[in-house]
């Protein structure tokens, strides 16, 4: 090797360690948030705080399953003991009868800061009267079957009041005392981490842990036979995260394999095989580093991308070594490296307008893909050629050159067909082009199937509903954001009384803001007073005032009672209810109000307009969540058109620039389009489901397939392509189908939309470059 | 004549041998005829932490086997519905539900009603041991509770009727509370 070669090879090596380190130190993610807005509204900021931090993303289902409901209903008991005692747990529910009574005991001895219904007024002679005969009347009834035990306590009827506020209808089943399905076939547990919803390690350690005691659980008490089951975003999250490990190896794996034995086919030399990986492995390390430094973390379906960079980047050391062994390295560099150049900022011009995307994961695949193409060819052009030193001659044997000269002048029958083609493709995809793409993100999910059946079964049998409907309120302390939570809930009860919904949740249901508590303490007469007025409210009643004193005593210590905190709540089972709905965030706090549509008609919408006129002016924000994602969704399809659109202008304008004609931009645009329109006919006729992915994928298709159009392009005016270009050209487009179509393999829809897409595209890229640019030689 | 005559009294007796063995069974034949319908109720309770007892009374309406609909009238409106394994509740437009498969305890108690109207005693023996007096004319059957959970909340329960016919339920509580129930048929058949 020349001294250039080895101060090239010294420079390369410091920069790939110092790219190595910046790996090392990259933060890897797999969570969701690859999905989520990078510059979110108002409304979908709440949605990513939920999804990221909200008590619900801490959330884990669990359903024992088998055996009989007995020992489904000891398990149950058993394995809530063992997961309470943890610390990695902030709540284990199964529906026992001890939750129950704790929820109970809490509500009854806090009523009189609790119940909406204490005012002065209700503590008046007249008020009594009317609380206290009310109470009597459903004491006639079954109904006041709770209201007996603690008439004498409470006989105006507070825990009545409260209780009748929850939403009994959504409460799950119960058999043998705990918690169990419609049908009583499983026992049901829920469970909530302490660890966030983002932090999936943790969210897989306390998965782990809920297994592991299961399995103690189960060989303590022989009970064998059952079965768990769990769900929730936590697992979701683990899940995935596990599916793009597995598969960032195995694609990668794949798509190295068998790039490997084309090269080495062609090559049959190990050395010259190596030197060909050199940019490759260059280019997925810049990749990385590119990412790492401008985004902090790296997520894991970028890297799964790899696997077609590989095949993308490969094809410029191709060109090198089977075109400059004949050409010798300054004719190559010459009459060959501004065709490959031209190629490269193609590619790159397609990559970059991802740059732009609000869809964090569009932008980090197009960074990604960016820098490694890039780095690829700035590798093939600058370190290669030293360190490979004299170029070394590939062999190209007489029989591979005859069959690809007579191919290339069979494959001039295909125009006309093609065209045709591409005719009926294009007319088809215009006549259902409404059909065409998928309006929601979960096309974009990588929650598996059976996973996601299994998640929407225990929900409904915990009778959990899809918090579809919001109303939140943000403010900068939690007392503000508690008032401001009740002045929505005055102005949702009107709806709840007018019918439009049929009630909703809010944090300061169990958690009423300090100034109402204090309200409410303040509406309590002094004992004496009370005692007056009682014998005055009972006359006429069945109930006499002297059975009545536990009622003033209570009142009389509730006048003394210091306030609620959060910190009171904590064992009552009812903490989870006011966490899951009042968020501590990065800009103070938010409450959510869940609404329930009206009764009857659980899948008819709640009029939104309607909604929104009633909070009119209470700061309050009417959330449509479903329509948010649905929405967001849009936004991203939107500008995925759009990028698309502005990043195939500029490879069209970058083409015109360089070809300065525009007939010969036409001849390199035309096979491009026509492989674009049948891909995304075909696919759609095979019955994929089309998502923005598979539009990035008809901008990728013109970004690498005019890397082939061009070389034809150069050869119309001349002489017709050598036998080395031809198949230089061959192995490129074999190695770019193997990378993409590799994603295609792919499992997770980000990776198998652009694979399926782009593996195709190239090759029919190549193809019809090849069929209609042969014409005049 | 004098053997018609002691063929008379031969079946005079048998007849009253019959009348006085007017067994479960037969009742339990009977009340499963029965073809459901409407009829008026008054209901007292009778509390120990109030002076006075507490009447309410309205419509019942009984559809075999398993539905029952009363309709609170006075002295507040009130809707109650046994569906199957469902009880509802509707007062103050509000509606209670109660799966009562998630709740043992109620269910006992629902089925104490329900099984007596449907006249099925294997479904009764299941939670109390039975007790006929009386004649087919006039019977009453005692269901006292064998199962802890049932009896510390029930002393035991007395149902009186004629023929087919149903016309009293009372209920003891443990705690010395009762509630009797009297049924009066709407439509005569």
């Amino acid at each position: 090797m020349t001294r250039v070669g080895w101060r090239t090879l010294l420079l390369w090596s410091l920069a790939m360690l110092a790219g190595a380190a910046v790996v090392w130190n990259s933060r890897f993610s797999a969570d969701i948030s690859f999905f989520l807005p990078a510059r979110p509204t108002a409304e979908q900021q709440i949605l990513v705080d939920q999804l990221k931090e909200g008590a619900v993303s801490r959330l884990l289902m669990l359903a024992v399953e088998g055996g009989d409901a007995t020992q489904r209903a000891r398990m149950s008991r058993d394995l809530q003991s063992r997961l309470a005692a943890l610390p990695e747990f902030a709540s284990v529910q199964n529906g026992g009868t001890s939750g129950e009574n704790a929820a109970r005991d809490f509500l009854l001895r806090h009523r009189y800061l609790l119940s909406p219904a204490v005012t002065p007024e209700r503590f008046t002679v007249a008020g009594l009267n009317a609380a206290i005969s009310s109470s009597i009347d459903l004491l006639a009834s079954p109904a006041g079957m709770l209201l007996k035990p603690t008439l004498t306590r409470d006989p105006t009827g507070e825990l009545v009041e409260l209780v009748g506020g929850l939403d009994a209808g959504a409460e799950p089943a119960s058999r043998d005392g705990v918690w169990a399905s419609r049908d009583g076939k499983r026992a049901l547990l829920l469970v909530q981490t302490r660890a966030l919803g983002s932090d999936t390690d943790g969210q897989e350690r306390a998965i782990a842990l809920i297994r592991a005691q299961f399995a103690a659980a189960s060989d303590s008490a022989g009970l064998g036979a059952l079965k768990l089951e769990l769900s929730g975003p936590g697992l979701f999250a683990v899940n995935s995260r596990a599916t793009i490990k597995h598969e960032v190896t195995r694609l990668s794996l794949i798509s190295l394999t068998a790039i490997i034995a084309v090269l080495l086919f062609v090559y049959r030399s190990p050395r010259v095989l190596l030197l060909s990986l050199l940019p490759v492995a260059s280019g997925a390390l810049a990749g990385i580093v590119a990412v790492s430094l401008v985004y902090g973390t790296v997520y894991g379906i970028t890297v799964g991308f790899g696997s077609a960079l590989i095949g993308e980047a490969v094809d410029y050391a191709i060109y090198y070594f089977v075109q400059s062994g004949r050409l010798g390295l300054d004719n190559w560099r010459q009459r060959y490296w501004p065709t490959i150049r031209l190629g490269v900022l193609t590619s790159v011009c397609g990559f970059a307008a991802l740059l732009l995307s609000g869809f964090p994961g569009l932008a980090q695949l197009g960074l990604y893909a960016l820098s490694g193409v890039l780095a690829a060819a700035l590798v093939t052009r600058f370190v290669l050629p030293p360190l490979a030193g004299a170029p070394a001659q590939i062999p190209v044997s007489a029989r591979i050159g005859n069959a690809l000269h007579g191919g290339l002048r069979r494959v001039r029958i295909l125009r006309a067909p093609a065209a045709v083609l591409a005719l009926a493709a294009f007319a088809y995809l215009a006549v259902q082009r409404h059909e065409l793409w998928l309006p929601n993100l979960s096309a974009l999910s990588t929650v598996s199937a059976e996973d996601a059946t299994l998640d929407t079964r225990l929900r409904a049998d915990l009778g959990t509903p899809d918090a579809r409907y919001l109303v939140v309120v943000t403010a900068p302390d939690r007392e503000t954001a508690l008032q401001t939570a009740e002045r929505a809930g005055r102005r949702l009860d009107r709806l709840v009384a007018d019918g439009v919904i049929d009630g909703y949740d809010s944090p300061a249901r169990f958690l009423p803001s300090a100034a109402t508590q204090a309200a409410r303490r303040a509406s309590l007469p002094p004992a004496d007073e009370l005692q007056r007025r009682l014998q005055a409210a009972v006359a006429g009643l069945p109930l006499s005032a002297g059975k009545l004193a536990p009622f003033v005593a209570d009142v009389a210590s509730a006048r003394e009672a210091p306030l609620l905190d959060r910190r009171a709540l904590d064992g009552s089972g009812l903490a989870l209810a006011v966490d899951s709905l009042l968020l501590h965030g990065a800009n103070g706090w938010s409450a959510l109000l869940p609404l329930r549509p009206a009764a009857g008609a659980p899948t008819t919408d709640i009029p939104a307009a309607t909604v929104r006129a009633a909070l009119a002016g209470s700061g309050a924000l009417f959330v449509d969540t479903k329509g948010q994602f649905d929405a967001l969704y849009g936004d991203y399809l939107q500008q995925a058109v759009w990028l698309s659109s502005a990043g195939f202008v500029a490879i069209v304008v970058l083409l015109l620039a360089a070809l300065r004609s525009p007939r010969r931009l036409a001849g390199v645009l035309l096979p491009l389009v026509l492989a674009v329109t049948l891909v995304i006919a075909g696919l759609h006729l095979a019955g994929e489901r089309l998502q923005l992915l598979h539009l990035v994928g008809m901008l990728l298709i013109v970004a690498v397939g005019s890397n082939y159009a061009l070389f034809f392009d150069r050869n119309t005016g001349g002489a017709e392509l050598d036998t080395a270009t031809l198949m230089s050209m061959a192995v490129a487009a074999t190695t770019t189908v193997i990378g993409f179509g590799t994603l295609a393999l792919s499992s997770v829809p980000v990776l198998h939309a652009i694979g399926v897409t782009v593996g195709p595209g190239a090759l029919l890229a190549l193809l019809l470059s090849a069929a209609f640019a042969s014409h005049e030689a | 004549m004098f053997r018609n005559l002691i063929a008379g009294v031969a079946l005079a007796s048998l007849a009253a041998t019959a009348h006085a063995a007017f067994n479960i069974d037969q009742l339990m034949a009977g009340l499963a005829q029965h073809p459901g319908g409407r009829a008026k109720f008054v209901e007292k309770r009778t509390l120990a932490v109030l002076d006075r007892p507490l009447v309410a009374t309205g419509e019942m309406t009984y559809t075999p086997p398993d539905r029952l609909e009363k309709r609170t009238l006075t002295p507040r409106p009130e809707t109650l519905v046994l569906d199957r394994d469902q009880v509802s509740i509707e007062r103050d437009k509000r509606t209670y539900t109660i799966n009562l498969a998630s709740r043992p305890e109620a269910l006992a108690f629902v089925d104490s009603i329900r099984s007596t109207l449907a006249g099925n005693r294997a479904a009764l023996e299941k939670n109390y041991t039975l007790q006929l007096a009386g004649s087919s004319e006039h019977w009453v059957l005692t269901l006292t509770p064998t199962a802890q959970r049932i009896a510390t909340l029930l002393q035991r329960i007395t149902v009186s009727g004629a023929g087919d016919q149903i016309r009293t339920i009372d209920y003891l509580l443990a705690d010395g509370d009762r509630s009797e129930l009297t049924i009066e048929p709407l439509d005569p058949r």
